[in-house]
């Protein structure tokens, strides 16, 4: 059995996740990451995707929206701004919601916000993973 | 000695009054029970989150940002949250007092409001309000408090405000509830570092990307999440406040029915004596 290590995934309205875990894949600003217990300390910053929670052969996936996370020997914690499990994700919108942001970076409009549609976009594409 | 009808007319007044104060006491107890969850449950985030960075920034006490520094601006943002209703005893006006009373130049402060109350009680002091935002308070949500945040370090980043703050009342219990003024930026280390325990930690932390890009964006998250939870415990505050207030209310009401029965039934012993009296003396003349 691999070595386990306690996770706490708290978003702003509460406790989203409390438990143990094997590994813990991610993706931060720096790319997609992947962290086993006794990992070197390392704050980092989350980028919108999909997180994978492994616990012995289980895998539960949830669409973390930006944050940071904490990795300590033993431990890890996710900030996360929003977080949900793919039974709480609504497909459909979402894919509007990458389709919409797609048009919007396609257009390239004078006053288009770009960091906000990618922002959008990133976040569409995280739900639509998770829930696959 | 007032007559018995005027009696009668200011009691049924004072009741129908009392009727209003209950049912805004039953509101306020309701609403107050959902706004102590909410404060409740966001509290782990915060507490963390306020250890988290505040832990980072001591151990990265010798980088120059300006987050840590403090901006170019004299000029000192405060954001201010109360509530858009009156009729909760104290609770706007002490926020407005302790702003008053704290020792920042009035000439210097530029206010972010939040609830129209303490927007206009400082705004009749002669404070000067550079953006409100009162229709947040009704129904805050962490998107709220991430524009908010995003305005306050543009206009920090602008150099329109070298200092922010935020003024809010802390849900310390249903009854107390403290009216706090809080630094936001910049975070001071010094303050930080006295954290002894947190030392051993410390030391082996890393930080991906590097310290300073860490903090350009750990600041704004941190910015939000206190601001979202400086709205949550306000509006908890200010249910628990009016509910306080609209309960003396009922109170009070009550005293005062109780004592005009009192009048009334002595008025009414009065007038019947009265009768008697006239009534005897009519048939002793009489007979």
């Amino acid at each position: 059995m691999a070595e386990m290590f306690e996770l706490k995934i708290i978003e702003p309205d509460g406790m989203f996740f409390e438990g143990q875990a094997s590994f813990l894949e991610f993706t931060s600003v720096m790319g997609e990451m992947g962290v086993y217990a006794n990992h070197i300390p390392l704050t980092t910053i989350l980028a919108p995707g999909v997180m994978k929670i492994h616990n012995d052969g289980q895998v539960k996936k949830a669409a973390i929206m930006g944050g940071f996370i904490e990795i300590q020997k033993d431990r890890i914690t996710v900030m996360a701004e929003n977080a949900e499990w793919p039974d709480e994700i609504d497909v459909e919108r979402a894919k509007a919601a990458k389709k919409r942001a797609e048009e919007r970076l396609q257009k390239k409009d004078a006053g288009l916000d770009t960091a906000r549609a990618e922002a959008a976009l990133k976040r569409a594409m995280a739900r639509i993973s998770a829930a696959k | 000695m007032a007559t018995m009808r005027e009696i009668k007319r200011r009691r049924g007044s004072i009741q129908s009054t009392q009727q209003i104060t209950k049912a805004m006491k039953l509101v306020s107890t309701v609403k107050l029970q959902k706004a102590r969850g909410r404060a409740e449950n966001s509290k782990a985030y915060f507490e963390y989150m306020y250890k988290t960075v505040t832990s980072m920034l001591a151990k990265a006490g010798d980088v120059d940002h300006p987050y840590l520094r403090g901006g170019d601006s004299e000029n000192i943002g405060i954001v201010v949250i109360t509530s858009n209703r009156g009729l909760a005893g104290g609770y706007n006006a002490n926020i407005v007092r302790m702003i008053m009373a704290s020792e920042l130049p009035k000439e210097k402060v530029r206010l972010y409001t939040i609830g129209r109350k303490g927007a206009d009680g400082l705004a009749r002091k002669g404070y000067i309000i550079a953006a409100d935002y009162s229709d947040v308070i009704d129904e805050p949500t962490f998107a709220d408090a991430k524009e908010i945040g995003k305005q306050l370090l543009t206009d920090f980043a602008k150099g329109e405000i070298g200092e922010i703050y935020v003024a809010y009342t802390e849900f310390k219990n249903t009854v107390s509830h403290v009216p706090k003024l809080m630094k936001l930026l910049p975070v001071k280390t010094e303050d930080l570092q006295t954290e002894q325990e947190e030392q051993e930690e410390l030391a082996l932390m890393n930080f991906e990307p590097n310290e300073e890009e860490a903090i350009s964006l750990l600041i704004p998250k941190y910015m939000t999440s206190i601001l979202y939870g400086a709205f949550v415990e306000a509006v908890a505050s200010e249910n628990g406040a009016r509910m306080q207030a609209m309960d003396s209310a009922t109170n009070n009401a009550e005293e005062i029915i109780n004592d005009l029965e009192l009048k009334y039934n002595r008025a009414r012993q009065g007038a019947i004596t009265q009768e008697l009296t006239e009534i005897i003396a009519g048939a002793e003349a009489i007979g």
